[in-house]
Order: C-alpha cells, then structure tokens, then sequence
C-alpha cells in the first residue's frame, strides 16, 4: 500500500521556546480517513502547519507521497489541498474568482480553472452564490467555500482541519456525506476536529498528539475494542424512586426519570433489558451517556495530566 | 482518482505551470484595484486638476520659464511620476498586507508558487496601477499643458523601472508591518517628503550651493529628473547616473524582498 504522508521525529521549537512537537513520528496509509485528535495546544495544527508548508519545521522529516519536504517542496504541495480552521480567503474576493485562482496558482490554466471551479461549486451548492463577495456567505458556506477551494486542483491527499467547527447540523452532515465521498473516490483524507463522534464515525485510522507528542495511532477498531466500558443513560416511562438490588450491571439513579447503565467488556444489553424486564421496569429511550471514542480521549487526557502532575 | 490525481502523486508537473501562477496573479491585482477605482485611479486625476490650477495656472503664470519650459509644461514630468511612485508603492504595500491581515497569503504559501514568482506577481500589479495612473495623469495634463515627448524609449524606461523600484519598495514595507499604521508610516514620512523635495516643483538649480547638495542625497530626484529628460530633454541631473541608480536599487530591494520571502519573515511561523 502507497504511504500518503510519513513523518519522521518532527519536530517544532517556536521563537518563543514553545516546543509544539516533540519529534513525533506517523504513517498515513493512502486511501485512509485518518482522525488527528488531541486537546487544545496539543500540536495538531503546528504539524498539520508543516505538511501545509505554513510553519516551519525544526527537525525531522516530511514525506507525503513519496515526495520529500526539503527536497522537493513543490511537488508536496501539489498533492495537498488545505481546509484550515479559519477563514483565509480574501473576503472581497468573489466566491467564483478566489477557487479559479487557486487552480490557476496550481498551474491550471484559468479556462480549465473555470470548469473545474463549477463543477466544485455545483457540488458544493455554491454555484447560485458564485458571483458574490465571499464576506455575505453566511459561516457554513464559508467552509464549503474553503472546501472547494482546497478540491480544485484535485489533490490526492486533504487536510481539514476542524472543518465543521460552528456550523449547523444539517450543513455538517452534508459536509460529512461529502468527505465520505471523497474518500471513497480515493483522496486520502486527515481530519482534525472536536467533535469525536465525528471522527470515530468518519475515520478509519486514529492518532492522538498530546503535548507534542503522539499518544496513541491505531485503527479506530483496534482502538474502540480496547474500551472496557460504555455508560448509557435510559429514559424511564414510570418514575422509580429505589434501585431494586441485583442488577446485573452497575447501574445509578439520576432522578426518578433517568437512570445510568456502565457495562463492563463481558457485559451485555441484552442481560440488562432481561433484568429491568424482570423487575417491570418500562424503557422509553436509550442514549451513550459518552461518545466510546471521547470517554478514551478523557482518558487519556486525564492520565497524562496526573502523570504531569 | 482522476489521471492528473495520479499524475500529481507521481510529482508530474505540467509545463508553464509557472507563467500560469504569475498570469493568475497579475490578473488578481489589477482586477481588485480596478474594482476600487474610486479610491485607486481616481484621486491622483483629480489632485493633478488641482495642481494644475494652482500650480500651473494661478501661481504658474507670475513663475514664467522654468529651465528653458512654462511653469505648467516643466511640471508635468514630475506630477507623473509622482503619482506613478506613490501608486506603485500604495498597490503591492496594501495588497501584500491585507492578504496577510486577512490570511489569504496562506493561499500562495500552500501552493507551489515559487517565491520569485510571488514577487514578480505583486511588483507587476503594482507597476500595473502605477502606469494605468501614470496614463490618467498624462491625460489630465494635456488638458493643461502642450507636451511632447522628446525621447519617448528613456521615458517609458524610465517610468517603468521606477514603478518597478517602488513596488518592491511597498512589497518590503508590507512583509514587515504588523499593523495598519506600518503601512502608512513610509508613504507619508518617507515618500511625501522626498517626492516633494525631489525637484517636480523646481529645478535645484535655483536652490543655494548647499541645499543643491543635500539634494543630490534624495534618490527620487534622480529619478523625476531622468523622466523630466525623457519628456522635455532638460535635465538637473546626468539621466545614465539616474538610470544606473535606479537599476542598482531595484536590484538591492528584489534581492532583500527575494530573500524575505525565502526566509518566510512576516508570512510564516
């Protein structure tokens, strides 16, 4: 299998004495849809800055598909199309003019660039907007834009870094259906963002940098398998005001309305709903009290700080 | 994946790629100052009316000859220029610093543009506007003046190389400024005084030995009396001595502005 991206003992020491990363090694299969997690300040963007060519590295290597940083910076840059955290078009600009441009600084010549910025804009319901100033699209329009603009020159490899940061449900789900698609057309994708359903939904591969540092890289299988326990919140149809004994899972009463399941790795719902069954106990609904993947994350988090502390 | 996806995993690169970024660019530049015409090509016509009227009708007419020329005729050379200088350096220092202050610089920077075409991209937009206000001026004059160029090839080198120096000029000032008051601190300490003081007024040769002198120190004089000739064939100073100097700044600054791009200063962390 061909290696998107490959860095080697990166490392970032800012001006200011910072060390963002502190030599940092991973592997991006092509094809993949990689989640890049990690707290705030944990190093995320600095690397995702460096594989963008906007930050540059103090040590270490870069490849991104076979291609090396120092040595040939151009061609690393053709592979990579960029969806930063924040907006970073000329907001003046039209909305047509700012994604034919970028094809044209990829090379593409500007009649070949206005076809293939339509067809980006159409797919990105951008196209009835075209003609405006990129600064009246409202926030969710935004990213597409930015979106669109990173697809134009077709890079094999896409960088997004909290893509769905602030927009609305509707708009994020159609902008997962669409790196869903992407991907499956064959563009290698790396997600950063906060959302952690997000991410264990989307992505097959999971790293997590904490204090410039790489926690944790594995497949997000592999990863969730090793979760020991899940919590789940149930909403009764009849008010309880005890905990009968002997329930085959831990269990706690919130209020009279909700009450908290945790199953250990060898327990299942199945035991639970026989219990509650039993005991004559009506479920209405049932809800993760905690994404699987942001209970790890917590996790994680929590014991690098004891260990810091 | 498409044939280009995969010609761009392989590093293939189509031919002309470079012309393509630079011809994007220029396009970009004059196409955002075209669409703020009232505040870029507008004003400098209507402060060389104002000029003229003063300038060269009220005060002019008491004057009388200059250097062998009407008052309203020897100042034409300069009030171009003028405008060319100022405008040249007010494209690439505002251009180059919104797209910093507003991020879309990072658009260049993950592209594959090579940093000589960025430069050479942003000096053309601001020579673009430097000569498009040139050209409005030239207009505007001719309402006032009877001009004639003497040596048309030494004029338009001239105005182009000097548009050329003072959008590099503007290029630096933008790598370097953090804010919006390090955009204007040059232009209106720096260029005003020595545009002014730069002879499209009057000839140093009216001027006491000494200020003739400090004059000399004042490279913009070099430059307007150098198109002074190229217009109208009189000169304070020798225009090779202005040419060479004017070659050896733009030479200086491209290579300091080349190196600043290099070094990310300004644009990257």
């Amino acid at each position: 299998m061909t290696t998107a991206v490959r860095l080697e003992g990166l490392r970032k020491i800012y001006a200011n004495g910072t060390e963002a990363l502190k030599g940092i090694d991973l592997k991006v299969e092509a094809g993949d849809f990689f989640a890049l997690l990690g707290p705030n300040g944990a190093g995320k963007s600095t690397a995702i800055g460096i594989l963008a060519s906007l930050v540059r590295k103090s040590s270490g290597r870069v490849e991104v598909f076979g291609h090396d940083l120092d040595r040939d910076p151009q061609a690393v840059k053709r592979c990579i199309g960029l969806v930063p955290q924040e907006f970073n078009f000329n907001q003046w600009e039209p909305v047509e003019e700012i994604v034919i441009n970028q094809a044209g600084y990829y090379g593409i010549p500007r009649r070949v660039a206005t076809g293939k910025a339509r067809k980006v804009l159409q797919t990105l319901d951008l196209w009835s907007r075209r003609r405006v100033q990129a600064r009246s699209l409202s926030g969710g329009l935004k990213r597409r834009l930015m979106i669109a603009r990173a697809l134009v020159h077709e890079p094999p490899l896409m960088i997004l870094d909290e893509p769905t940061a602030g927009v609305d449900i509707e708009i994020r789900r159609s902008m997962w259906a669409f790196m869903q698609e992407i991907n499956r057309a064959g563009t290698t994708i790396i997600l950063t963002t906060h959302y952690l359903e997000e991410a264990e939904n989307l992505c097959r591969s999971i790293a997590i940098i904490d204090d410039g540092r790489i926690a944790e890289s594995s497949t997000m299988r592999a990863l969730l398998q090793r979760l020991h326990r899940q919590a789940f919140l149930l909403t009764l149809k009849k008010p309880l005001e005890r905990l009968p004994e002997g329930a085959p899972v831990e269990l706690g009463l919130h209020d009279e309305h909700t009450l908290e399941a945790v199953l250990g790795q060898d327990q299942t719902l199945n035991q639970l709903f026989g219990w509650l069954d039993r005991q004559g106990i009506e479920v209405l609904s049932m809800r993760n009290k905690q994404n699987r993947l942001e209970q790890f994350f917590m996790d994680r988090v929590q014991k690098r700080r004891e260990a810091a502390a | 994946m498409t044939p280009d996806t995969r010609d761009v995993q392989a590093g293939g690169r189509v031919r002309g790629t470079n012309w393509i970024a630079f011809s994007t660019l220029v396009i970009k530049e004059v196409l955002r100052f075209s669409r703020i015409w009232v505040q870029t090509v507008l004003p400098p016509a209507i402060t060389t009316t104002l000029y003229f009227i003063i300038f060269g009708n009220l005060i002019g007419a008491r004057i009388g000859e200059m250097d062998g020329y009407g008052y309203k005729e020897f100042i034409v050379p300069g009030l171009i220029l003028m405008a060319v200088i100022a405008n040249s350096y007010a494209n690439t220092v505002s251009s180059f610093f919104q797209a910093k202050y507003q991020r879309h610089i990072e658009e260049l920077i993950i592209s594959p543009v090579p940093n000589w075409i960025i430069l050479a991209g942003y000096v053309t937009g601001g020579v673009a506007r430097g000569l498009v206000v040139g050209l409005v001026v030239t207009g505007v004059s001719l309402f006032f003046a009877d001009i004639r160029i003497e040596h048309p090839l030494l004029t338009l080198l001239v105005v182009v190389l000097t548009s050329i120096l003072f959008a590099l000029g503007g290029l630096i000032n933008a790598i370097f400024a953090r804010n919006f008051d390090d955009i204007s601190v040059i232009p209106t300490f720096v260029l005003t005084p020595l545009t002014y003081l730069g002879g499209v007024f009057y000839s140093i040769s009216l001027l006491p030995p000494f200020w003739q002198q400090v004059s000399l120190a004042n490279p913009v004089l070099y430059m307007i009396n150098a198109f002074r000739y190229g217009i109208l064939g009189v000169s304070d100073i020798d225009p090779a001595v202005a040419l060479l100097l004017i070659l050896g700044f733009i030479l200086v600054l491209g290579g300091l502005a080349l190196w600043l791009l290099y070094r990310g200063v300004g644009i990257k962390n």
